[in-house]
């Protein structure tokens, strides 16, 4: 039923080559703008392109301003695009809250029926299109507007020369699990906006360049949890335990459905302390599990996690940021969590802090934290952030006979010289059900404890364990590899950067370095400990500029470029911050080295 | 439950039986008189009598005197946080169904402060037995209100005598949804034995609350049930359903509301067996659900779920 035959346009309408576009879709949270955005992204990623989603909705249950930026295109799609080239507008407040984020020349696409748009701004090519009435219309006038998004996404299939046949088949996987009806309607609608004849106010359709994909694997198009989510599973992680908190409540909704198929176990416990004791239950018991939470809840899981350094029991705990403290900007940004991963909880309490850096990178890095916190015997902290909990990307589909782990447990018996606490070696326990020759059975303990895990106040035990528990992570350390340095290998500027921001840093590198700076970049994924070999690349530059999503603090210096300056003394190291709660746009990391520099 | 594979090799087939010398571990490091001795003495004979492989048994505690239990029970044990046993235990519990669950602490550590989670794992119903040794008064630190302190009880942190309505630790348990409940009394081993085997052989969450006198801080506070003492011991007598008239008198602990009347008796109250019901466990019902999800899969290895995950994000 969807016009496979109108794919022609008319002759005065000539196609243009673009490489890539970043529309801005902007509703309220109920008009399923997120679903538009789904869509488009999920065929960018079948026809090879590259995408990345912005979004932000609000915290409130229902309603409020929301909206979805996709950037697709061919070749590296680094950030969501600072300004928009297309602005889909469906309210007045949608239009007059956005429209500066439309570049000059772009394209508004607004609801006539719902938005006046001032007639004196000329900046922009003006397309008005009645979406809630023809919306309304195309399912045969029941009165609910319920499909302007589908109508919406109808339009730009048009506008952009999509690939129908993949978007009515996306169409159909997404609504085909209920009635035949809305499967109908979805279809009709589309159709509807398909058909909507904006060709007289437009001079030309797109096309993307067409770029072959270089591997010549599929892709696979996710957000950032649900990245998370398949990376434990793929590491063979089969237990968890959390408590729901935005932005980080998706992963413990995928694991709860998922687990099972697996065999595996995922607890809704009763509060975050809950949480991060029953996970550490699951890990006593043999299986490495994972408990997600975000700012406020890593705060009150600090305890079980100062537990689990001292007793040498290995966990996952995913912190996905949020703008804070307290409960803060609960669905909005920010990488203020930081010190809290590396520095929280009571005691000397040593554990490991990593950083993925883009939605693939959930995927694979989450992968290495398995590994650490196996080999270590130790709590892995993930940081990730609301914007790559919720931004969608593509990426090559996994190799996954080569990648896949086990989830296989130890339970051979023990040697009757069995130690948990073994000065001498790391530190891996033997899980209940395990029979000890000795007949002598451990014990796992939070008091300070012997090398067989009885109590001890000792004065030079706790000192031997204290170091024992340093060195190990230490020799993580020892086994990592110094980060890649981009760009110019010497210069005016480093750019250091951690997690979400590697994109905008990546983009704004390019920007730099064509505008004749002499610039570097670091990204840093493993936080604590920290890869080696910094102190070398930093002697290569004149300045060190930490770029991060968090406050300057009472010192002047945001939360990793502290960390920075107290490791290596390096008087040099700077910092790019903010804390308006949206991702760095490349716009702001220039700027903000063009002020270190002096320039403009 | 799990369907997981696991390294094992299979343990001697010759297993010496379980006694009071190899359950044996440190030297406990209570006061002289502690009632926790005893609980810790029934506790080896309920061992002793249930005869469960050693290496299956796991006895867990959060933080308090009577938490130092699992380092003198020689089976595999952690040490936890103060309060934090319970959650602890359920992950134990779900981690490996073979395993025979013990959580042991006081009323400090499972009214108070872990007084939100033994509402949540008596809800679940998850299959493990705990223990909660409790003497009114907070003993490791030296004497301060407990949840249970009576009013008018002097402590460090009630000079004047404690004026807080303590809690009832029975109404709280039976309002918790625990599905075995039973009250014993640290100077009598033989019914302690008899009501932590029967919480050991629950099929459920099984809680024994067990009055153990702190003789540096409370002394006599439970002298009232203890005859030795002067006091009386009065036991709940069970009913058999046998048709006799005096059997209609006796209590039936399927009965919530009765077992509610129990828990309102005056001081020093009754003892044995409040509530027994039956409730699936949350070990049956995930077990469950891994059985259902396992059948829409057909069978197919964790690749190949994880590879129609992919493709279907594709």
């Amino acid at each position: 039923m969807v016009s496979q035959n109108s794919t022609s346009h008319p002759a005065n309408i000539t196609p243009r080559s673009i490489n890539d576009v970043v529309i801005r879709l902007a509703g309220n949270s109920q008009d399923g703008i997120q679903t538009i955005g789904g869509f488009l992204a999920r065929l960018a990623g079948r026809s090879d392109q590259d995408v990345m989603t912005f979004m932000t909705i609000p915290s409130t249950i229902s309603g409020g301003p929301s909206i979805f930026q996709v950037r697709m295109g061919s070749g590296d799609i680094l950030s969501a695009g600072d300004q928009a080239d297309f602005l889909v507008a469906f309210y007045q407040h949608s239009y007059e809250s956005h429209i500066n984020s439309l570049r000059p020349g772009g394209v508004l696409i607004y609801d006539s029926g719902n938005v006046t748009p001032n007639p004196d701004d000329k900046r922009f090519t003006n397309i008005g299109v009645p979406i809630t009435n023809a919306t309304v219309e195309a399912v045969g006038g029941t009165g609910k507007d319920k499909g302007k998004n589908i109508y919406v996404l109808g339009l730009l299939a048009r506008i952009f020369n999509l690939d129908i046949s993949k978007l009515t088949a996306l169409i159909k996987e997404r609504f085909g699990g209920r009635s035949e009806d809305i499967v109908r309607n979805a279809l009709m609608t589309f159709d509807a906006g398909y058909a909507w004849p904006t060709d007289n106010v437009r001079d030309c359709y797109y096309n993307f360049t067409a770029t072959p994909h270089p591997s010549g694997r599929p892709q696979v198009t996710m957000d950032g949890n649900q990245a998370l989510s398949f990376g434990l599973i793929t590491a063979g992680v089969r237990y968890g335990a959390a408590y729901p908190i935005t932005p980080a409540t998706s992963v413990m909704e995928i694991l709860r459905a998922e687990l099972p198929k697996y065999g595996g176990i995922f607890v809704q416990c009763e509060d975050e302390i809950a949480a991060v004791s029953t996970a550490l239950g699951f890990s006593y018991s043999g299986h490495l599990a994972v408990t997600n939470s975000s700012g406020p809840g890593l705060s009150l899981k600090m305890e079980g996690l100062g537990w689990g350094v001292m007793a040498e029991v290995p966990l996952i705990v995913i912190n996905v940021q949020r703008g804070g403290p307290s409960t803060g900007l609960p669905t909005m940004v920010e990488q203020s969590d930081l010190l809290q991963a590396i520095f929280g909880s009571h005691g000397d309490s040593q554990r490991v802090v990593l950083a993925p850096k883009n939605v693939e990178d959930c995927y694979y890095f989450v992968q290495e934290a398995v590994r650490i916190a196996r080999k270590y015997s130790t709590p892995v902290i993930v940081l990730t952030d609301q914007s790559l909990a919720t931004r969608i990307e593509a990426f090559d589909e996994p190799d996954l006979e080569k990648i896949m782990g086990s989830p296989a447990i130890e339970r051979a018996p023990r040697g009757a010289d069995f130690k948990p606490y073994s000065l001498d070696q790391l530190t891996h326990h033997a899980p209940p059900g395990t029979w000890i020759d000795s007949g002598s059975y451990p014990i796992v303990s939070g008091l300070e404890h012997d090398e067989m895990g009885h109590p001890t106040g000792n004065p030079a035990m706790h000192q031997k364990m204290t170091i024992k528990r340093r060195e190990k992570i230490k020799a993580l350390g020892a086994e990592l590899s110094p980060p890649q340095v981009y760009g110019d290998q010497e210069g005016e500027v480093l750019l250091v950067g951690w997690g979400s921001t590697w994109g905008p840093a990546h983009e704004a590198l390019k920007q730099l370095r064509m505008d004749g700076v002499k610039i570097g970049q670091v990204h840093l994924r493993y936080l604590h400990p920290l890869e080696p070999g910094l102190d070398e690349i930093f002697r290569h530059y004149r300045q060190i500029l930490v770029a991060e999503l968090n406050d300057e603090g009472l010192y002047g210096y945001g939360q990793f470029a502290t960390m920075l300056r107290a490791r290596y003394c390096n008087d040099s190291i700077r910092g790019i911050n903010k804390t308006d709660g949206l991702t760095f746009k490349v716009s702001d990391i220039v700027a903000g080295v063009n002020r270190y520099l002096g320039r403009k | 439950m799990s369907s997981l594979p696991i390294v094992s090799a299979p343990v001697p087939a010759q297993r010496a039986p379980l006694t009071k010398k190899n359950l044996t571990a440190d030297h406990p490091t209570w006061c002289p008189g502690c009632g926790d001795f005893a609980v810790l003495a029934s506790f080896h004979r309920v061992l002793e009598k249930l005869q469960y492989p050693q290496e299956k048994i796991v006895c867990l505690a959060g933080i308090g005197c009577s938490s130092r239990f699992p380092y003198f029970v020689n089976t595999h044990g952690v040490h936890f946080l103060h309060g934090r046993t319970l959650p602890f235990a359920v992950g134990v519990s779900l981690g490996n169904d073979d395993l025979h669950v013990f959580a042991f602490g006081g009323d400090g550590d499972g009214y108070s402060i872990g007084g939100n989670h033994l509402v949540h794992t008596a809800r679940k119903n998850v299959r493990l037995t705990y223990v909660i040794m409790d003497n009114y008064v907070y003993g490791l630190t030296k004497k301060q209100t407990s949840p249970t302190s009576s009013i008018g009880f002097k402590t460090k942190t009630d000079p004047t005598g404690a004026i807080d309505q303590p809690i009832n630790p029975m109404r709280t348990l039976i309002n918790s949804g625990a599905t075995f409940i039973a009250r014993s009394h640290a100077s009598q081993v033989n019914h302690m034995v008899e009501m932590m085997e029967r919480a050991a052989r629950h099929d459920g969450f099984g809680v024994v609350e067990v009055l153990s006198e702190c003789v540096e801080f409370n002394e006599g506070a439970f002298d009232a049930a203890s005859p030795r003492k002067g006091g009386v011991f009065k036991t709940i007598e069970l009913k058999k359903n046998d048709g006799t008239p005096e059997d209609a008198k006796r209590h039936d602990p399927t009965n919530e509301l009765a077992a509610f009347d129990l828990a309102l008796q005056p001081w020093p109250g009754v003892f044995g067996v409040f509530l027994d019901v039956k409730r699936p466990t949350k070990n049956q019902m995930e077990a469950e659900l891994i059985a259902k999800a396992k059948e829409r899969t057909k069978g197919a290895t964790d690749l190949q779920v994880l590879q129609a995950t992919f493709s279907r994000m594709r």
